[in-house]
């Protein structure tokens, strides 16, 4: 048999594993692999910073489904990754980073670009490898692949010495995957179903609180069975948002610190709530003590850890959501003496009650004549003439928190934005990644003034690779989120977050080859985002909005998710 | 509560710094920690004692489970175990203390393994509350030095 070289080994087993694109950024340590891969046939994007190429390959993850894929030379390039990797565990996203690494020889020297990049993103990846030897490459990237996209994914870190790229050795055949360390539980326990079945039944106000494990597990379609099959209320947390459709009357939409009035008061009255793929995370609970007091807990999740953390749970499923929602509507459809019209009619009181919640504070926003440009007044259109069926990445703040609010989402995998680790600079590499996944689909990132010049320069990324991709910048010429709370709870003290310098966002731009867009007042905002849809180019559109709006409902931080501050 | 826990994991470069960084990173404590390989190469066992309440305990176990290179965790507090730590101790032996040092050592069947004009060097082996007992006997009689292994557990062989 021909030997094969370390990087033909590489290209091999990535296009075994079903990889057709790659986020990379070169370097020493990797240039190898970059020759090979100028005469492999796989997309290679190659970006202008390490964390964009994380952040892309994430964003290309969170729309497919499938594992993305970024390469980062050793030393800088690694450590510019890691806020990447960090942002991919937080959310639970199936990527495998390849970072180049100094030949073994030299490890363990203080060499030139040398880094412990295994040591450096043990705590924020779901595992990771420094490849030993050449015979270990190919069944480490293998097993790379299968930890990232099982059980609860996530990202997995192989570091390759750069000797290795160049080692020449027979390719080992494909072989049963057996990890006896690793077998992560996916079905549902037939007891533990049948106990959850029974107290859904007994329930006269249950609620379901759905995550993004119910997205990760591509169970929207056997949670919209269960939810309509018995009437159950839905609210989602920000990760979990497009699992249930947005516009569906029995959606409350989000709940937590900005979530809606009724979705936190169906919380803290419902009688069962039912988790799943949520981790039941602060931003959610507020105050524990106070969080779902009247309620038993069903808690569906594949990672036993996720559950009894923060909250004691009554009845725990450790599986994979859409394993355990099928086998819970199989139950319903299968159990006789079961009247399934009549369990759905007594959730009827419960679901009016709700309806009252919305009426008497509704997810809202105070218009006026002023013809200044309101925030949500700009996601409302967006949503409106995309027919809400564009993807939408964001930055982080009060942008990501009004897109959350005001987007309608009615479909998975169409949100996707950075909720555990609040990674500013997120949105437009992550766009990168959805775009070049779907590249006939519009792709829209959400920002902030702020947070979009944190990773700014991927726009010519975008440029280059013709990726048509649309920044919506609310502009308020602040870090507009923490100065909410200087606001709120510190006296007004606006200090360190008067974004008091920016850059002309059209010339900007205009200065990328993409084209720039203004709108000042509230008539502008339509045409704006009318002519930047029709545009097949880049397009930065700045919104200048009311400076000091704020993000309400607003929770504060330590409180009871009751004690809401309302518009 | 102490709990003694006892991890079974693979062999492998960087395991370890994988368990202790978990226990760092999640505020969790560790009272001691003792590993080595078994009669397989490929696989090592740790004992871990750390403290906390049942939910704490559970989190640990749990989250030790998930790292990847860990095949299987066990509390010990769930089933019959014995458990054994060894300390080695350098007594301050003056001609005034000498009998004495020997006579406690010979009550919790320690011994003598090194000896200077001076000093005692002894060798302890029990259950932590036997060796705890023992080096309270002895801390009056001046102890110099002491070096402890960290427990070691075992669960009970089934009855049959
Ligand atoms: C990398 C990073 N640094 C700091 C923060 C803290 N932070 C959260 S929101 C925010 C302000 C964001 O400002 P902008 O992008 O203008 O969004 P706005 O809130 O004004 O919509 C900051 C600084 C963060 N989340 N991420
Ligand atoms: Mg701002």
């Amino acid at each position: 048999m021909k030997k094969v070289t370390g990087a033909e080994a590489i290209i091999k087993c990535l296009k075994e594993e079903g990889v057709s694109t790659i986020f990379g950024y070169p370097g020493g340590a990797i240039t190898d692999l970059y020759d090979a891969l100028m005469d492999a046939d796989l997309k290679n994007i190659i970006v202008r910073h390490e964390q964009g190429a994380v952040h892309a390959a994430d964003g290309y993850a969170r729309v497919t489904g499938d594992v993305g894929v970024a390469l980062l030379t050793s030393g800088p390039g690694a450590t510019n990754g890691v806020t990447g990797i960090a942002t991919a565990y937080c959310d639970s996203i199936p990527i495998v980073v390849l970072t180049g690494q100094v030949p073994r020889a030299l490890i363990g020297n203080d060499a030139f670009q040398e880094v412990d990049i295994v040591g450096i993103t043990r705590p924020c990846t779901k595992h990771n490898y420094l490849v030993g030897s050449a015979e270990e490459l190919v069944p480490t990237l293998r097993e790379a692949f299968h930890i990232a996209r099982s059980g609860r994914p996530g990202p997995v870190l192989v570091d390759l010495p750069k000797d290795i790229i160049t080692a020449k050795f027979d390719y080992p055949a494909k072989k049963a995957m057996t990890m006896p360390s690793y077998q992560p539980n996916t079905d549902p326990h037939p007891r533990q179903v049948e106990k959850a079945c029974k107290a859904i039944m007994r329930a006269k106000c249950p609620v379901l609180y759905v995550g993004g494990g119910v997205i990760l597990a591509n169970a929207q379609d056997d949670l919209i069975e269960l939810t309509r099959k018995l009437g159950i209320p839905v609210t989602m947390t920000l990760m979990g948002l497009g699992a249930f459709p947005g516009t569906d009357p029995l959606s409350m939409g989000m709940l937590g610190m900005h979530g809606s009035f009724c979705a936190n008061m169906a919380v803290a009255e419902c009688d069962l709530l039912i988790a799943v793929g949520a981790r039941f995370d602060d931003r959610v609970t507020g105050k524990l003590s106070d969080f779902a007091t009247k309620a038993k807990v069903i808690h569906i999740d594949v990672d036993p850890t996720s559950i009894s953390k923060n909250v004691r749970v009554d009845i725990p499923i450790v599986a994979d959501c859409r394993n355990a929602l099928k086998a819970i509507n199989i139950w319903f459809d299968t159990q006789p003496g079961i009247n399934i019209e009549e369990e759905k009619a007594c959730h009827q009181p419960w679901f009016e009650t709700i309806q009252k919640w919305t009426e008497q504070h509704p997810m809202t926003w105070h218009d006026d004549e002023s013809g200044i440009i309101k925030p949500q007044y700009v996601i409302e259109k967006l949503n409106e003439l995309t027919g809400g069926d564009a993807i939408i990445t964001t930055e982080v703040g009060q942008n990501q928190m009004w897109t959350a609010q005001f987007f309608k989402f009615n479909k998975a995998r169409h949100l996707v934005t950075s909720g555990g680790l609040g990674t500013m600079g997120f949105g437009l590499p992550a766009a990168i990644g959805a775009q070049c996944a779907f590249p006939e689909k519009t792709v829209i990132d959400i920002a902030g003034d702020g947070s979009i010049q944190m990773n700014i320069q991927e726009l010519a990324t975008a440029r280059q690779y013709n990726l048509p991709i649309k920044v919506a910048i609310l502009n308020n010429n602040y870090l507009g989120m923490v100065r909410q709370w200087q606001e709120l709870f510190y006296n007004r003290r606006y200090f360190a977050t008067p974004m008091e310098v920016l850059p002309d966002f059209i010339d900007l731009a205009k200065a990328y080859g993409a084209v720039g867009l203004r709108a000042t007042k509230k008539s502008e905002v339509e045409p704006v985002i009318k002519e930047a849809l029709s545009t097949r180019n880049v397009v930065l559109m700045d919104f200048r909005i009311a400076r000091e709006e704020n993000v309400y409902p607003m929770v504060p931080a330590g409180k009871a998710t009751t004690e809401m501050l309302l518009v | 509560m102490k709990h003694t826990i006892s991890v079974q994991l693979r062999n492998k470069p960087g395991v370890l710094s994988r368990v202790t960084g978990l226990f760092s990173g999640r505020g969790f404590n560790i009272e001691s920690l003792c590993v080595a390989e078994t009669m397989d190469s490929e696989l090592s066992v740790l004992t871990i004692v750390s403290r906390g309440d049942a939910a704490i305990i559970e989190q640990i176990t749990k989250q030790l489970h998930k790292l990847i290179d860990v095949i299987k965790v066990t509390d010990m507090a769930e089933l019959p175990y014995v458990e054994r730590e060894m300390v080695l101790l350098r007594m301050k032996a003056v001609e005034t203390t000498r009998a004495e040092v020997l006579r406690i050592a010979d009550i919790f069947r320690a011994k003598v393994i090194d000896v200077s004009s001076k000093t005692f060097t002894i060798e302890v082996t029990g259950s932590s509350s036997k060796v705890n007992a023992c080096i309270e006997l002895l801390r009056p009689l001046g102890i110099k030095e002491i070096v402890r292994t960290g427990t070691v557990a075992m669960a009970r062989a089934p009855k049959k």
